[in-house]
């Protein structure tokens, strides 16, 4: 009984992939079609989840950069300083002298070139400040407290970029499963298509087959596992794709990576995304040709 | 073993094709259905061969009900049957010996028992040294005879026929008839339609009339 059923999957997987071999061409070009589309969701999760890597490894702690004004006296900074010390919510603060700004300016790999390029110090003495709560209102709220007081020029909190970017990601994510749901029923569209033109030319076969005592799981099964195997081949295809793309833009983030002294690169996804890819575009390719091969089924024989 | 009790088809536009026919037939018997052309002879044998569901009455094959028989259950009725069809139904696309391992595979039957009993059915209808042909390349006569080997193939207890000699020449039509006779005496019970009603009644068989759609 096993054996019997084993070897009428057999028989059909190979009735497939011959077919698959003797229609090459076009089996070559349908495994492209999907790989491209599947690609497209996979590409836009990458750099998302690039984004959100490179997020991530920024997201410290959120602190604020209090720059003094540039003609303040001696005094003022030091009332600042005093102020600080009397400020509830502080873990801690220190002062970076402008000078000392200055040189770590010079030194640092990429910027080295500018600072070379000015002929006085246009940097402003600075406090940096660690507030004790990292709720971003509280925060905002003592950047914009802070701002008011005399001799400062400038109040900025560093985290507000990394939460536009964090926002960003956020955004970038529900892009991923918005375009992936929609190239997802494409392609269920054009896997199913493909299933129901190879049944058109089929037709006699399921006739005959059905007329003479075929179960409809016998008649579909060649399909589904037609269905599977291009879902197969179009999400290891697709990998195939992402991987030549990332590469090859990596060429030029390294470039500007150099730029910034960053050694980021974009990293392709883990294991776990890539079977998430093949698995679905399998289940995709099943789904289709389970669609196509019922209706057509039905069609055929309506007993 | 088939039984019929008031059975109508009525198909879609109105036509009816079948009106109240009742009959029995026992098990090993040989019938032939003759009638004209549109009596009612083909829809009788799809019937029988729960091909199609009748619109009225009962149609009983052994114990079970057609009409009310589950769709999962329908192919394995089916199997019960060797069909020939008027229109041969052969697959232009495969060879002779193709053609008749289908029904072997669609019972799971594949392999050395497949091909054991594929080149037995070929050599019950003469067509053993052809079996690498392919079916365009078969006369009218032998393209029949590999429709029979299809249908025997998976020794079904039920041998449906339908117009088997239609558009053959006599001696083939009479070598046809003689195959047939053949599975009948081995104890196959054989349904032939055929409009062919001297032919029918010169072969022994019990013969069914239908006449627009009812049994005279």
């Amino acid at each position: 009984m096993i054996s019997q059923w084993l070897s009428q999957h057999r028989q059909s997987f190979r009735q497939v992939l011959c077919r698959m071999w003797r229609n090459r061409l076009a089996t070559l070009m349908m495994l492209g079609v999907m790989g491209a589309t599947l690609s497209l969701p996979a590409l836009l999760y990458v750099a998302v989840d690039n984004l959100s890597r490179f997020s991530g490894d920024v997201r410290s702690e959120p602190q604020i950069s209090l720059f003094v004004a540039l003609d303040a006296k001696p005094e003022a900074i030091q009332d600042i300083g005093d102020r600080l010390r009397r400020q509830h919510g502080i873990r801690s603060y220190h002062f970076v002298p402008r000078d000392e700004a200055w040189q770590k300016l010079r030194q640092n790999a990429g910027l080295s070139d500018i600072a070379d390029g000015l002929e006085q110090n246009p940097l402003p003495d600075a406090y940096i400040i660690l507030p004790d709560n990292d709720t971003p209102e509280v925060i905002e709220q003592m950047q914009q407290e802070m701002q008011q007081w005399p001799e400062v020029a400038h109040a900025q909190l560093d985290t507000a970029w990394v939460k536009r970017l964090y926002s960003l990601v956020e955004l970038g994510k529900k892009a991923v499963a918005v375009l992936a749901g929609l190239l997802g029923f494409a392609l269920l569209a054009v896997i199913g298509n493909t299933i129901r033109l190879q049944i058109l030319t089929q037709r006699d076969e399921i006739e005959v087959s059905a007329l003479i005592g075929a179960t409809g799981r016998f008649i579909r099964r060649p399909f589904l596992y037609a269905g599977a195997l291009y879902g197969l081949g179009g999400g290891l295809v697709a990998w195939l794709f992402l991987w030549g793309v990332v590469d090859l833009f990596n060429l030029s983030v390294d470039d500007l990576a150099r730029l910034y002294a960053s050694d980021f690169r974009l990293q392709m996804p883990d294991w776990q995304a890539a079977l998430a890819l093949v698995g679905g575009a399998v289940g995709l390719g099943w789904l289709g040709a389970y669609w196509s091969a019922s209706r057509a089924l039905s069609d055929i024989d309506p007993l | 073993m088939i039984r019929f009790d008031q059975v109508g088809k009525l198909y879609p536009g109105g036509f009816e094709a079948l009106k109240k026919v009742s009959f029995e037939i026992d098990k090993g018997e040989l019938v032939f259905i003759t009638g004209h052309s549109g009596a009612g002879k083909s829809t009788l044998l799809k019937l029988v061969a729960a091909l199609e569901r009748p619109t009225s009455g009962t149609v009983l094959i052994g114990q079970q009900n057609v009409s009310k028989l589950r769709p999962a259950a329908v192919p394995y009725l089916r199997r019960k049957f060797g069909m020939v069809f008027q229109d041969h139904k052969l697959l232009y696309d495969r060879n002779v010996f193709e053609n008749v391992a289908l029904p072997l595979s669609i019972n799971g039957i594949v392999g050395q028992e497949a091909a054991k009993r594929v080149r037995a059915a070929l050599d019950k209808v003469g067509l053993l040294d052809k079996e690498k042909a392919m079916p365009v390349t078969l006369s009218g006569g032998e393209q029949q005879r590999l429709a029979i080997a299809r249908a025997v193939v998976s020794r079904p207890s039920i041998l449906v026929a339908d117009e088997p000699t239609g558009n053959l020449d006599e001696t083939y039509a009479a070598e046809i008839m003689k195959l047939f006779q053949a599975f009948h005496q081995v104890g196959v019970t054989v349904l032939i339609a055929t409009h062919d009603t001297h032919g029918a009644a010169a072969s022994g068989g019990r013969v069914m009339h239908l006449d627009h759609g009812v049994l005279q």
